[in-house]
Parts: C-alpha cells; sequence; structure tokens
C-alpha cells in the first residue's frame, strides 16, 4: 500500500529519469514539477481544470495536472514539455505559427503529441475533440489545427 | 494549491480500504474515498471541502474490473470514462460519459466518482439508472449488492464506509436501441442544459434525465406517461411533463421555460427509437 501521511519524500519518473521529490499529499502533481522540480512548462491557469495549460502525459495519456495529487503519480511515467526535445509536434506548431503568447502551447503541445501518437490516424472530430480539452485566450485555434494536421500526415 | 493538508492512502484490497476509512473515522479525520479525484482536488483547492485523509481505490482489484463476466458487463468504480468510452462495451454509456467535462479530463474522471460527486448533472448515472445497472457495494458489514435505483435518490445514499466497487450490467442491455442528446447553452464542452437519454427494451421507451431538476433523475411516472397507448405524441409529452419530480433549474444556462421548451423538442425525438 502507498501511504503519506506527513511531508514525505517519494520517487516519480519524470522524462524517463527518477527525481525524489518532498511532498505534501495534498500537492498537485503542476506545483510538485514547477516547484520541487523548476520544470516551468507546464503553466498554472485556471488550476480548475478547464484550460490545458498544464497538460502533461502520463502513461502516454494527456493529463491536465493540476487535477492530479503528485503521490498520484508514484508508480507511473510522466512526461512534460521539457520531455519531448524536438518532437515533431513541437516543429510543426512553431512552422504554422500555432502560438501568439504562447501561455497555452506547451498544454496544447502535449495534448497533440498524444493524439498524433494514440491515434496517428485521426480524423477531424476525434481531432476537435482532443482540442476541446485546451484554450487558447489569443485564438489561435485554426493555426493549432492546421500544426496537428501536419504531424498526423507525418509531414513534418 | 490545496489550503489545507490530508493523508493519502491507496490500498491493495477492499478490507484495507474499509479498515483505513473506519480508523481514519475514529481519528475525526472526515476520510473520503477517492477515485479521479478532480472534484476533491477542484473542490479542496476552492475550500469548499475539508478532508483528513483520502483512500484512494485505484490499487483495489474490484474497482478496476473491466469486462464481462458470464452474462454480465462488469465496470469497476475506477474504471476511467475514457476508457469506457474507447472501449465501446456499453455504447449508450459511451456516448454519454464522452461528453462529460472534456476529452482529457475523461481520462482522469472515474465512472464510481461521477456517479458519487456531488455536482448536480453526474450525467453517467442516466444509463445505468435505465439499464438497471446493479451494484457492489463494500463496508464494513461486508460487500452487498443493490439496484442502482434501490440507493440512488437523486444521490447515491450508501452506509457510513460503504463504497462502490462496480458495477454491473445485464451484457442483453449493452445491444439495445438508444438515444442520446445533451443540450448546451453555447459551448459544446459545457454543464448541460439538459441531457436525455433513452433506451427502448420491451417496446417501452426508459428515459433518464439530466439538468431538467438539481439531481439526475429516472421516473417511472414520466415513463408511464411517454409510453401511453392510443395517443398523440404531444400529448404523451405534454402528461409526463406533469411528473417531473422538482421544480425546473433556473440559472444562467436557461430559465426553467427554455428548459421545459428544449426538453419537450427532446422527448419528440427520443420517442421516435
Amino acid at each position: 500500500m502507498i501511504q503519506i501521511r506527513d511531508i514525505s519524500t517519494i520517487e516519480l519518473d519524470i522524462n524517463g529519469e527518477k527525481r525524489k521529490v518532498t511532498v505534501r499529499a495534498a500537492d498537485t502533481l503542476l506545483h510538485t514539477l514547477r516547484e520541487q522540480l523548476g520544470l516551468t512548462g507546464a503553466k498554472a491557469g485556471c488550476e480548475n481544470g478547464d484550460c490545458g495549460a498544464c497538460t502533461v502525459l502520463v502513461d502516454g495519456w494527456p493529463i491536465k495536472s493540476c487535477l492530479m495529487l503528485a503521490v498520484e503519480a508514484v508508480g507511473h511515467s510522466v512526461t512534460t514539455i521539457e520531455g519531448l526535445k524536438n518532437a515533431p509536434t513541437q516543429k510543426a506548431f512553431f512552422e504554422n505559427w500555432g502560438f501568439q503568447c504562447g501561455y497555452c502551447t506547451s498544454g496544447f503541445i502535449m495534448n497533440c503529441h498524444a493524439l498524433a501518437t494514440i491515434h496517428p490516424g485521426a480524423d477531424d472530430d476525434t481531432i476537435a475533440d482532443w482540442l476541446q480539452s485546451n484554450i487558447c485566450r489569443c485564438t489561435s485555434y485554426e493555426e493549432i489545427a492546421n500544426a496537428v494536421k501536419q504531424v498526423l500526415k507525418k509531414d513534418i | 494549491m490545496i489550503p489545507f493538508d490530508f493523508e493519502y492512502y491507496r490500498p491493495d484490497s477492499i478490507s484495507q480500504a474499509v479498515d483505513l476509512f473506519m480508523s481514519l473515522t475514529r481519528q475525526a479525520k472526515k476520510p473520503m474515498y477517492y477515485g479521479g479525484g478532480t472534484e476533491i482536488i477542484s473542490m479542496a483547492r476552492a475550500n469548499n471541502i475539508y478532508t483528513g485523509g483520502v483512500i484512494d481505490i485505484k490499487g483495489i482489484p474490484e474497482c478496476n474490473k473491466f469486462g464481462y463476466e458470464g452474462t454480465d458487463l462488469v465496470i469497476g468504480a475506477a474504471t476511467t470514462l475514457t476508457k469506457i468510452s474507447d472501449s465501446n462495451l456499453f455504447p449508450m454509456l459511451g456516448i454519454t460519459v464522452a461528453r462529460i467535462a472534456d476529452h482529457t479530463i475523461q481520462g482522469k474522471i472515474t465512472l464510481g466518482g461521477n456517479i458519487t460527486g456531488t455536482i448536480m448533472y453526474r450525467e453517467a448515472s442516466l444509463p445505468l439508472l435505465i439499464a438497471d445497472c446493479r451494484l457492489s457495494i463494500a463496508g464494513p458489514g461486508g460487500t452487498r449488492e443493490a439496484l442502482l435505483s434501490q440507493v440512488f435518490d437523486r444521490r447515491i445514499r450508501l452506509e457510513e464506509g460503504e463504497f462502490i466497487t462496480h458495477f454491473i450490467i445485464d451484457s442483453h442491455i449493452t445491444s439495445l436501441p438508444f438515444f442520446h442528446r445533451k443540450a448546451t447553452k453555447i459551448d459544446k464542452i459545457d454543464y448541460p442544459l439538459i441531457t436525455v437519454v433513452a433506451l427502448k427494451k420491451d417496446n417501452r421507451i426508459l428515459v433518464g434525465f439530466s439538468g431538467l431538476c438539481d439531481f439526475p433523475f429516472r421516473s417511472l411516472e414520466m415513463e408511464d406517461s411517454l409510453n401511453q397507448p392510443g395517443i398523440s405524441k404531444k400529448d404523451r409529452i405534454q402528461n409526463a411533463m406533469a411528473y417531473i419530480p422538482a421544480p425546473i433549474v433556473e440559472d444562467i444556462h436557461g430559465s426553467a421555460m427554455y428548459r421545459r421548451f428544449v426538453l419537450e423538442n427532446i422527448l419528440s425525438d427520443a420517442l421516435e427509437l
């Protein structure tokens, strides 16, 4: 049984590395990534699961890290934007101008990267369904959708 | 950031979970069973709930069941909405849960969490109510089985220390014709103005509602009216309206009058099943 009763040190698998962090059970994964590990790519937006700016991958699936406790990630593989390292999705966002202010970008990229990995043949409905999990206040949706389609076409 | 501390436990068995709940209760820690955790985290962050200890049920094998056992489809309480919708094992449930929150969150919300949450919509309960779903419930007195309708009165009502381990659905139900419609105010991703889920079984239409009153429900009186033979569809719908079990919600998503109008139109489509 996994348990945390006080402030404790746990081991997380982050971007392929085993990292020890000292957390409260009530600490979210987002807070731990940013404040304990200095991985600030995941952004704190609404912190309520609405905006998607904090999206990371857990075992390859997109998760809003503001709605996951750090201790829940024990035993799972976490990938942040810092772990992608020039993935095709990152390049496609750059080439398609899939960002303006950039605050939502890492969350969008993580979601799109997961989509391209899990559903490499995704149709327009599937793309729309996945992308509706993230909000871009600058309204770069058209360019973001173009970036995803470029990745899915393996044209990058 | 959650402004208070709590203890976290991820037990490996039902008995560990129940023992922890009783122990934390004796320590006045107001324990909560924890599934996906999305509601607990967001409510705790806003200081709307307090707990001194959460018991994460995701490590319990019975809560992770997913598949057929004999003639039953069994779905563990810790199964995510994404897994349910992607599997297509129970299309009526899959389509319903695919419209709860957004795609990413569906990978965290669990079936048990949605059904037992405090947010008034709890749309996953609709297909389960009209499918006469059974629950396996664990608690200090052991495990028991009950019809969802027996423990669901506006919300799930369990005894102290009890939690749902899994849901049991007659596999025959999963292939029957069904109807799902979620109407929102503007955006696709939003709480429902009204969600209606209907199932055609033995030439009767069975219906569940969310967003109409401040709790999800199935009304046998409304179903009797909707299935009354010998009268027009319009009259059946009007007769059913008399049995809405509580005041129609009036809020920023829509007035009661508008909800009533939308409901009549949705029911008109549902009765074409």
